[in-house]
């Protein structure tokens, strides 16, 4: 019995991508004030090292799936393509926010360090298999995260950004932590398994309504992280006032970690219940999709139309989540893939754009960048194109895959309204467009300086995924296809 | 595998160097990668060939699920077999003397990068065409020639001729497409795939159809994408004007290889259109009108390149003059042999131009015999193998062509002869015009260095000499050996009819030069209309351009646009806002309120799940 309880080796390599992260983002905190005073590119090093290590372990994990400690966490294609994802969009992060701390004049080691805690929590939700692991890992990348929405501590949006972002996120949480004590009341278990077949038993009529209402719970703190209404409230303050790298992250990173608990969640444990929770799902999807596009229209500030923008495409996945089929799972997957390119690619720009100290924010303040920048000004035009869901674009194919999964679930009004809500969309995406190309230069235009290198390459990075997703999109649903397919 | 995706993939990295870094690097590194990249390509083209043997099977690589979507499913997959082969062959082998010789060509132009990026480009295109094994990938080759092509028609951009010339291209070459994607839908409705191997193993079990079918339908939808690519009937109008790009441009794509593609495509397609004997008509008919009208054309132009033009598009008339009649393999046999000669035309002629720095009117040329001697020879070898004198490589390709048509229908055999007589006439009367009498212009000849004259040689052997690469042969195992006469007075006439070409030629132009002025006196109206090429451009001005344009502005701007669309649009967007900015009450700023909706939410969703429903 007790021999049992030490882990086997393979366990240790399942494992093995957040092992690398916590031992990573413990050494980058202590090496912080260890480092001697001018080489910045120390720490930066040593956080991309760690991230890709971790990348490279979490393919080579996927190599042996399978559950490790005591079925706690669970390997498998729907797990690693998360973990990748996670730690894609971490990287991405560190490459755009290297340049934005320096000139901030913000020490790096914390941020570096809180980053990839945050990445780590994000491993751990997505290859959760039972609620209380579930819950650490949601932990960990939110605590992380507060911090990050206010590293630049002068700064009083981003006190502001991280107070809301923290006091509504315990707030959330709390809801959370209710339902997973609910559903162990219920069920006696935490195992994501174990409480489906606890809930397929027959004879469970009078608790049937104590687990629905357990999952609603549940719902209320995932609907929270991904900024689905009606819980979406914080996400345009919290994304203003962050310093917009942190705000392609949160838009990114945690938000697709978050779909693939809901996504895990409801499709395992809870999927006994679908009749009750389609419909609420279906009413949020479409609510998320109209308050996101709609209040985008109004917005002045750029990374406030962004959060807006952000909220909607949580909409469209949310699409995808309500259609309760594996083809909804891969679209799911595949558009928060493209999401996370397009998105930080956007964010990038503004960060660039905007100076030091977060000057220049306003939509305007873009006037006659085609002009002055032609590079970056295309670059921020394919992220919009892409946004949109134009043609070539990961936008297209991924927007492409959910209304499709959506019409072959039947759920036709929600297609069409979709749809509607993509064209309403194109039009605050194509004003940026229309005020870079079609207005004069203005002063933070003209004052701008060059891309810088890292950000450059970053950029490029960033554009060239988002035509190969839009060209070559089976590279990636391929495999989301396969493992969308979840372990119930 | 033979990684086939090597052959195009080698030119697209040249492409990429030249494109980012071209501008930085020295000329000579510049041309180096951009004909190293082609050499790697023909080379790695010749290995796969020889590692592949005989070809009697398709060789088809499947890479990776392109696009899904429900039972249908693209997969980008490449694939050689013997048609494949001869056209790579063509492909990478002359694409490889038209780089080599471009670098001695452009070496004093602008741009010199931009070109060998697009020149590159185009070869990448062409082989994803020529390679592909679905109609998805091949329309991706396709598209992507047009896009080439355009890039270098208007390669001189601040030229506006050459800048409306790449747009005539591309406009023309759209109406062309939109026909070749309707056949795609239309195929994959009727078959559910666009894998060649898939359709056409289905298609092989319908039956033929009598009047007109889908198959029919799609084989005509087909047939436009053709006409708008290779010049047909009535979409041929952009290949003359698109003589404005550089002359190794005109060489390449618009001679010898993009033009052809839609030769290509048919052939490609024979299983199809052998079940459509209504479509097989339409793509003689059309290739036949396309050979007289081009030819009778190319009877009266000064311009040496516009000569050569109208030529190719007379020339390709023939091609499709050959698939219709089900001769597919003499079809594909003329693509090569064009593709030498046609190539050696251009290219001789871009020498002479590059001689008489820049100057393409005839009228102002003259004696350049022995001013320019080398490539004289060459040229000259290249106007017999076009002639048809045998027994040089136009000879046998034009036979087999004229032979299947006579068993087709001897009507069709007697029109390709007078044809092939005005072909004589014109290339000749081109020859004389040039080299022969005195010199008529003001500048000094020099003859071209031997990085043009090389592939020029190279050229003038295989044009001499092609014809005895038995094509039609190779290719049996695709194409039923289409029946044909086998009568030898029907080969002396052709024969003759090219040889009294070249007789009234040499009497016109060299033996007594004043009879094509009084000729043309005496035939004033008829001159004026040929030299004029018909009033075609001037009639679709009239009966397309000018209604469309004018339709467009007064009814689709004025009238619908701003009337009905921008009021519907504004109406709709000042009400869409005053949505988003009852959004805003939701987004008070304060914490309290938020707080709120989330219970608010909570209340809503916990009560919903729990109550409504049931569970299963």
């Amino acid at each position: 019995m007790s021999a049992s309880f030490l882990p086997t080796g393979v366990e240790y390599i399942r494992l093995l991508p957040e092992i690398i992260l916590a031992i990573f983002g413990t050494v980058v905190m202590m090496a912080s004030p260890l480092r001697p005073k001018e080489s910045r590119n120390f720490l930066y090093t040593l956080t991309l090292i760690g991230l890709v290590a971790a990348l490279w372990a979490s393919i080579a994990a996927y190599a042996s799936p399978g559950t490790a400690f005591q079925g706690m966490v669970i390997i498998d294609g729907f797990g690693t393509f998360f973990r990748v994802l996670v730690i894609g969009v971490g990287i991405l992060t560190i490459l755009i926010s290297h340049q934005y701390l320096t000139r901030e004049r913000a020490e790096p080691g914390e941020y570096y360090s809180l980053l990839l805690l945050s990445v780590l929590g994000q491993c751990v939700m997505v290859t959760a298999n039972e609620l209380i692991m579930l819950f650490i890992g949601l932990e960990v990348s939110s605590i992380a995260s507060y911090v990050m929405a206010g590293y630049l501590r002068h700064d009083r949006r981003n006190n502001e950004s991280a107070l809301k972002y923290f006091l509504l996120g315990s707030f959330a949480t709390a809801f959370l932590l209710y339902g997973v004590a609910w559903i162990y009341g219920i069920t006696g278990t935490t195992n994501l398994a174990e409480v489906r077949a606890a809930l397929l038993t027959p004879g469970l009529a009078p608790t049937g309504m104590l687990a629905s209402a357990a999952a609603a719970l549940m719902f209320i703190g995932f609907a929270f992280k991904v900024s689905a209404a009606p819980f979406h409230v914080w996400a345009p303050d919290v994304y203003q006032g962050a310093p917009a790298p942190v705000a392609a992250f949160l838009s990114a990173g945690p938000k697709a970690a978050a779909f693939a608990i809901l996504l895990r969640v409801y499709m395992t444990a809870f999927e006994p219940l679908a009749d009750r929770w389609e419909p609420i799902l279906w009413l949020s999807a479409l609510l998320t999709m109209v308050i996101g596009n709609f209040a985008a229209l109004t917005q002045t500030n750029i990374k406030r139309l962004l959060a807006y923008s952000s909220v909607a495409h949580a909409g469209y996945v949310m699409v995808a989540v309500t259609t309760n089929t594996e083809m909804g799972t891969a679209a799911a997957m595949f558009y928060l893939a493209s999401y996370a390119f397009m998105n930080i690619g956007a964010f990038a720009v503004v960060a660039h754009i905007s100076r030091q100290g977060e000057k220049y924010v306003q939509i305007q303040d873009l006037a006659g960048l085609g002009v002055r920048q032609p590079l970056t000004a295309a670059l921020l035009s394919v992220f919009m194109l892409s946004l949109i869901g134009v043609p070539l674009t990961a936008g297209f194919f991924g927007k492409f895959y959910i209304f499709k999964a959506a019409l072959d679930a039947n759920l036709v009004w929600l297609t069409v309204l979709g749809l509607l809500n993509s064209a309403v969309a194109a039009y605050y995406y194509l004003r940026v467009i229309v005020v870079m190309y079609m207005q004069e230069p203005v002063e933070s235009t003209n004052s701008l300086p060059p891309l810088p290198t890292g950000l450059k390459a970053t950029l490029w990075g960033a554009a060239a995924g988002t035509f190969l997703l839009g060209i070559f999109p089976s590279l990636v649903l391929d495999f989301a296809g396969r493992s969308a397919a979840l372990v119930k | 595998m033979h990684h086939l995706w090597l052959i195009p993939t080698i030119p697209l990295a040249g492409s990429m160097i030249n494109l980012l870094f071209g501008r930085r690097l020295p000329k000579i590194a510049v041309s180096g990668v951009a004909i190293g990249s082609v050499l790697l390509s023909f080379l790695w083209v010749l290995n796969v060939l020889s590692g592949l043997g005989g070809l009697e099977e398709a060789h088809i690589e499947r890479y990776f699920t392109w696009i899904q979507s429900g039972d249908f499913n693209v997969g980008f997959d490449l694939m050689v077999d013997r048609l494949t082969a001869v056209m790579l062959l063509v492909v990478t082998g002359i694409g490889l003397l038209i780089h080599i010789y471009s670098s001695g060509y452009m070496a004093h132009e602008e741009g010199f990068s931009r070109f060998f990026a697009y020149l590159n480009l185009f070869m990448f295109f062409m082989l994803i065409l020529v390679l592909a094994a679905n109609y998805l990938v091949l329309f991706v080759g396709w598209e992507g020639v047009g896009l080439c092509s355009y890039l270098l028609i208007g390669f001189y951009y601040l030229k506006k001729s050459a800048g409306d010339a790449g747009k005539k291209a591309f406009i023309v070459n759209r109406v062309g497409d939109f026909g070749f994607s309707l056949a795609m839908f239309l195929i994959v409705v009727t078959f559910g795939t666009l894998d060649f191997a898939r359709v056409f193993a289905q298609a092989k079990d319908m039956p033929v159809e009598a009047g007109v079918g889908t198959l029919t339908v799609i084989c005509l939808l087909l047939l436009l994408g053709a006409t708008g690519k290779s010049a047909q009937v009535p979409l041929y109008v952009w290949l003359p004007d698109a003589m404005e790009g550089p002359t190794p441009v005109s060489a390449l794509i618009h001679a010898a290889t993009m033009v052809t593609a839609g030769v290509y495509m048919v052939a490609r397609s024979s299983v199809l259109y052998l079940k459509a004997p209504l479509a097989m008509d339409a793509v003689a008919i059309i290739g036949l009108v396309t050979a007289v009208l081009a030819a009778t054309i190319g009877l009266a132009q000064n311009d040496i390149k516009k000569v050569f033009a109208y030529s190719t598009v007379s020339q390709l008339g023939y091609m499709f003059l050959a698939l219709g009649v089900g001769a597919f393999s003499a079809g594909i046999f003329h693509v090569v042999t064009h593709a030498f000669f046609k190539a050696l035309l251009f290219l001789g002629a871009g020498s002479v131009i590059h001689a008489l720095e820049g100057e393409q009117d005839m009228r102002l040329m003259g004696g350049l015999r022995s001013k320019i001697p080398v490539t004289f020879a060459t040229i000259f070898c290249a106007a017999v193998a076009i002639a048809g004198v045998p027994p040089f490589s136009g000879f046998h390709s034009k036979d087999e062509i004229l032979l299947a048509a006579h068993h087709h229908a001897p009507w069709m055999y007697w029109v390709g002869v007078v044809t092939a007589g005005m072909t004589a006439f014109y290339v000749f009367r081109a020859i004389f015009m040039t080299f022969f009498g005195s010199y008529r212009g003001h500048h000094h000849p020099h003859e071209s260095p031997w990085v043009m004259l090389g592939p020029l040689c190279i050229l003038a052997l295989l044009s001499l000499g092609g014809g005895y690469i038995h094509i039609p042969h190779f290719l049996e195992p695709l194409f039923p050996l289409a029946e044909s006469a086998h009568e030898s007075t029907l080969v002396y006439i052709s024969v003759a009819a090219g040889l009294a070409g070249i007789g009234l030629a040499w009497l016109m132009y060299v033996a007594q030069p004043g009879l094509p002025d009084a000729i043309s006196r005496s035939f004033r109206g008829l001159y004026t209309l040929v030299y004029n090429k018909y009033f075609v451009d001037e009639i679709y001005d009239a009966v397309i351009v000018h209604p469309l344009r004018d339709g467009s502005r007064s009814v689709l701007w004025k009238g619908i646009d701003e009337g009905v669309i921008d009021n519907v649009v504004n109406g709709v967007g000042r009400s869409a806002r005053n949505v988003g900015s009852v959004l805003r009450v939701m987004q008070s700023g304060y914490i309290r309120s938020y707080a709120t909706w989330v219970v608010l939410g909570s209340v809503i969703v916990v009560a919903a799940i729990s109550f409504l429903g049931g569970s299963r």
